[in-house]
């Protein structure tokens, strides 16, 4: 199994509820957007009950791990300018498009820039994973003459991704729009 | 400081209110799916849904939801959340705020006994309604003895009951091998020194002995008196074995609801059974008495529950007004039985696994497992 990178481990072992998921959201107010936390859990209900937060408020639930009666949840911070509209990587594609050169078995590479906790739960398979915020201490992992198709959530962190490459002289890289949120082809997970 | 305020209810005492139809507000803190596969019903019963993971911040903004002037009741899974929202609403201002003691567990755990009805040598029939999940046992007690139907899980229930009444449970019977809960039969017969009886076309794979229902093999309980006659009534389950009690009474099992049928595809063999459960329902039990009171080991809906919680109803009552007596066509019969059923009971499997005793799960995992409603019926939906 993939070793997943968090920011913060939170113990709620032999708590109850409430108490797992309100000791959730006090650390998810200290966190910054976009880290992840792991939440330690011996009580079943937490699972469907932090799903349940997670999609009410707005953070990304990625998912959980079982080690015996021991619950790991797995949670990103949103952060809200994923959303925004900033400068743009004028190259896209979108996830139909990536689809259909998958299928053909065509050579590409599919870079993903989330998280590698987000990774791990759910990607395209063959998918090379380097989190946005390492990319440019592992710019020697990418072939420059590559064609590179980036991935992440919702098309924001890919786009900054491509940005990236491309002033480091990555010629054919396409942002994939709008990501993993609306991906419907093939997935694999940890 | 704020413990005073907030006020507990048991299981218990619910069930009166929803018996008696006392009017009662729930605040319901579960989350979303767990809510809506089973909820808390009653006519009286006026019942919302909001996670208390939304509450987090306070209750403020859900106050003008919450009705003043009527008991409030908040329920939560197990009793922590409600708690934690109920204190709330108390500090808010609220008066007349409860939290459900041991949450829609025990909910789902309590039997409330109700009498039947007199039997003819002087012996009394009960049914207990599990009014949180649907089910439905019955004990028999006669001159000292007693004999226990379709027993649930918490067995000590029924030896608590035989003794108030002065009576040694002799039998234990399960008209089938259940798939929505788990049978507290064998349990109580090995704590009591009774016999447990199953029907042996079910019982293929059970792993402990047993004592076969067959027909024409009576059981007696007390001195002379109440005789349980088995009727074989495949269906449900190919095993599926109905009970007359002091020809008045027909246990039907998961054969026959008050409001409707038995699926046949909860061992998987759906196709097969059909025949079966048509044949019983259609030939088989009309050439009983009409006069049988019909006692159900379930109930789908709350208002299938009559006088005082009783669930019971006329073997020719239910010619005229259920719905599964009334297909005529045996397509359409076919039709009704395998398509659009119902989800299957949570866990059904390793209940039945359990069951045929295969496997041993904690008292823990048992009370996972036969969370949610029973969905035994044809029409539960």
């Amino acid at each position: 199994m993939l070793d997943i990178k968090v920011n913060q481990v939170l113990d709620c072992k032999g708590l109850a509820c409430p108490m797992p998921i309100v000791k959730t959201k006090k650390a998810m107010d200290q966190l910054e957007s976009g880290q992840v936390i792991e939440v330690q859990a011996t009580d079943k209900g937490s699972l469907a009950d932090i799903q349940g937060w997670a999609r009410n408020t707005g953070h990304q639930y990625l998912g959980t791990v079982e080690e015996g009666d021991l619950l790991k949840h797995y949670l990103r911070k949103s952060s809200p300018n994923e959303v925004k509209e900033e400068k743009k990587h004028p190259l896209t594609a979108s996830n139909d498009e990536l689809l259909k050169r998958l299928q053909a078995a065509e050579n590409i590479t599919i870079l993903d820039v989330r998280e590698s906790a987000e990774y791990s739960f759910n990607r395209i398979p063959g998918a090379v994973s380097i989190p946005l915020g390492e990319l440019e201490d592992r710019l020697g992992e990418l072939k420059p003459e590559d064609e590179l198709y980036v991935v992440c959530r919702t098309g924001a962190r890919s786009d900054l991704a491509c940005q990236l490459l491309a002033s480091k002289g990555f010629k054919q890289v396409k942002n994939v729009i709008p990501g993993m949120s609306e991906w419907t082809g093939p997935t694999e997970k940890l | 400081m704020t413990d005073t305020t907030i006020k507990k209810m048991t299981a218990k005492e619910l069930t009166r209110m929803v018996l008696d139809k006392q009017d009662l507000f729930i605040l319901d803190v579960r989350n979303e799916t767990d809510f809506n596969d089973w909820k808390i019903e009653g006519d009286s019963i006026e019942i919302i849904n909001i996670p208390y993971f939304e509450l987090l911040e306070g209750v403020d903004d859900i106050l003008p939801r919450i009705p003043v002037g009527k008991k409030i009741l908040v329920v939560c899974a197990k009793e922590g959340s409600s708690k934690f929202v109920a204190e709330q609403l108390a500090e808010a201002g609220r008066g007349d705020v409860f939290y459900l003691e041991g949450g829609m567990k025990s909910w789902s755990e309590y039997l409330e006994p109700v009498k039947i009805g007199d039997l003819k040598d002087g012996g009394e029939l009960y049914q207990f309604v599990r009014i949180g999940k649907g089910c439905l046992s019955y004990m028999a007690v006669s001159n000292g003895e007693a004999a226990v139907v379709d027993a649930l899980r918490m067995t000590d229930v029924f030896e608590q009951f035989a003794k108030e009444k002065g009576a040694v449970i002799k039998h234990t019977l399960d008209t089938h091998l259940h798939a929505d809960h788990i049978s507290g039969g064998r349990k109580l017969a090995e704590t009591t020194g009774a016999t447990y009886w199953l029907p042996p076309k079910d019982a293929e794979e059970v792993t402990f002995g047993y004592e076969k229902l067959e027909e024409g093999r009576d059981i007696t309980v007390g001195n002379t008196t109440i005789r349980i006659q088995p009727v074989y009534s495949p269906g449900h389950t190919i095993g599926s074995t109905s009970f007359i009690i002091d020809d008045q009474y027909l246990l039907t099992g998961d054969i026959l609801f008050i409001e409707s049928i038995g699926r046949p595809d909860l061992a998987g063999q759906a196709e097969d059974w059909v025949s079966d459960l048509r044949e019983t329902l259609y030939n088989r039990y009309k050439s009983l008495s009409e006069n049988l009171l019909v006692l159900p080991a379930h109930f789908g809906k709350i208002t299938e529950l009559g006088e005082g919680g009783r669930v019971m109803a006329k073997l020719s009552d239910l010619y005229l007004s259920n719905p599964g007596l009334n297909i005529a066509e045996e397509t359409e019969f076919r039709r009704t039985v395998t398509e659009n059923l119902p989800p299957q009971p949570n866990a059904y499997q390793q209940i039945r696994q359990t069951n045929m005793g295969k496997i041993n799960p904690s008292e823990d995992e048992q009370r996972d497992m036969e969370i949610g409603p029973n969905r035994c019926a044809v029409h539960d939906k």
